[in-house]
């Protein structure tokens, strides 16, 4: 079985991975359709927690054919994708920030230079600059072209935000490209498989967190912030996706250990990067970006999706990087 | 043709940079003779309130936009004559015509309108007195139902002065109609309007 695997061009072994996830889909959404047929369940909780799962399904199929069209469509147009949905990330994180009239030249720097520049860093391949682009030079451009704009009231507040949000939703989401772009000597187009390997093993940290604290639940560290984490559970969670990365070690040009290892990495960013926007999320008073309910903006919640991912990824990125001098 | 593609981009246009969703709270997205009343905060209030509709109703529904600035350009007459299908509107009060008279010919064709009341684009949070055009049109017309609307953010997508758009969700509010009161007189109609329409902008 092993030599099969290897003996298949990389091509053909993303496109395996591929088969084997949009299977795996198939199988859990039939099962779902099927018991939803007998379901015989008439309580309320029963019915919240089914929307949650088919919430949950119909994310798995959105990231899966959206993962799956980029890299079938080649490295620039996948950049180009995950710059779209910086973009609408982006969006969404703006509406919710109250932004004055002075900020509207930094706004129109963020979204039409900054992210263009960010995503154009990515496809030419100048990962220094990727990583320095914007904690350096957007850092200090926005708040110049802020204070030109002659409007001194929360000044820093407004700029803080607007740094945030550029941080997370166009530094963060660019780091995921870029890793599709790396060049590992002797892993030649299976970068996709990193990327994967990325996605999965947050995503499983966050499902594992999500999980225990419902199973054993505790009192929460910080209340106010979110009302289920707690470090037992967190544990548990890093734990167990860490393990997952090791398991999927032979995806990777990692070594076992080293693959737990980076797997650590990644989700101790990602989780506590989720508690961070959390945090930021009940500091604007909402629980999710797109609530429950359709809000007056009209936001669906993209960055409640992403916002692991957009801690875990540039921190994954620069320790792949720095560990193996690319 | 030409105008069809216009419609098209601008249609995937603004809905890239803000979503243009609609609620219709009051009403539903009817087809009947309706004069749609909304808060004037920037130039894309026209084109938001033009994107929200459905398809169907886009098409009967005519917005209303200033002669003196839109018909400036051979561009922007282009836009707003072939694309919106507008009503050109004169601001300032001749002797000779009155300036309902193109929107009193439109409803009178059986078209339904887009208002701004306000007169002018308006740069505070709260919609300021609006002028005495709904009121004359209302009691012209008292089988047109009245919808008071609210388009909320736009002013932060094109804040008076900027040329460049910055993407912000945005949405249109549809309410419950508004109805001319037996006898009422326009200050109080006018005032009652005004409030339907700062009403929509909570929920």
């Amino acid at each position: 079985m092993n030599i099969f695997l290897r003996s298949m061009t990389p091509g053909q072994q993303v496109g395996l991975l591929f088969v084997l996830v949009f299977g795996m889909l198939i199988l859990v959404t039939a099962v779902a359709f099927g018991l939803s047929l007998k379901d015989r369940h008439e309580d309320d909780l029963h019915t919240q927690k089914l929307k949650e799962f088919n919430a949950l399904l119909s994310t798995s199929w959105l990231m899966t054919t959206v993962f799956w069209v980029a890299w079938a469509l080649g490295e620039t147009f996948a950049t180009v994708l995950f710059g779209f949905v910086a973009f609408f990330a982006l969006r969404e994180f703006i509406t919710l920030s109250p932004t004055r009239q002075g900020d509207h030249r930094s706004l129109v720097l963020a979204f039409f230079v900054i992210l263009p520049t960010q995503f154009a860093l990515v496809i030419n391949r100048n990962f220094d600059l990727v990583t320095v682009f914007i904690p350096v030079y957007a850092f200090l451009a926005i708040p110049v072209v802020s204070a030109l704009a002659d409007d001194p009231e929360r000044f820093l507040e407004r700029n803080a935000k607007l740094q945030w949000g550029i941080m997370v939703c166009v530094y963060g989401i660019s780091h995921v490209p870029a890793l599709l772009l790396l060049k590992f000597p002797g892993y030649e187009g299976k970068t996709a498989f990193l990327v994967f390997f990325l996605v999965f093993v947050v995503q499983s940290c966050m499902l594992v967190q999500h999980l225990a604290n419902r199973r054993w639940p505790r009192t929460p560290v910080a209340p106010n912030v979110s009302k289920s984490f707690n470090w037992r559970g967190w544990a548990l969670a890093v734990g167990v996706a860490s393990l997952v990365g090791g398991m999927m070690a032979g995806l990777t040009p990692f070594q076992p250990a080293q693959a737990v290892a980076m797997a650590l990495i990644a989700c101790v960013a990602g989780s506590l990067g989720h508690l961070v926007m959390k945090a930021l999320k009940r500091d604007r008073g909402i629980t999710n970006w797109g609530s429950e309910g359709r809000s007056i903006t009209g936001a669906t919640g993209l960055l409640d999706r992403v916002d692991a991912l957009c801690f875990a990824a540039p921190v994954f990125f620069h320790s792949v990087r720095w560990y193996f001098g690319l | 043709m030409l105008a069809k593609i216009m419609s098209l981009f601008l249609l995937g246009l603004i809905r890239a940079l803000t979503g243009a969703q609609a609620r219709w709270q009051g009403c539903p997205p009817k087809a009947e003779q309706r004069i749609y009343f909304a808060n004037h905060q920037s130039h894309a209030d026209l084109i938001l309130m033009w994107a929200a509709l459905p398809a169907e109703l886009r098409s009967i529904t005519r917005p209303i936009a200033a002669k003196d600035y839109w018909t400036k350009t051979p561009f922007k007459k282009w836009i707003t004559s072939a694309v919106f299908n507008a009503i050109y509107v004169d601001r300032t009060k001749t002797s000779e015509q009155d300036p309902l008279e193109p929107l009193i010919d439109a409803l009178t064709n059986g078209d339904s309108v887009i208002l701004f009341p306000e007169g002018t684009r308006g740069s505070q949070e709260e919609p300021q007195a609006f002028k005495s055009g709904l009121y004359n049109l209302a009691v012209k017309f008292p089988g047109v139902v009245l919808i008071p609307t609210w388009i909320n953010n736009v002013q932060r997508v094109m804040p008076k002065g900027e040329v460049v758009p910055v993407p912000i969700l945005c949405s249109v509010t549809f309410g419950a109609p508004v109805a001319l009161a037996e006898g009422e007189d326009r200050a109080s109609f006018l005032v009652r309007a005004r409030q339907a329409v700062v009403d929509l902008r909570e929920k």
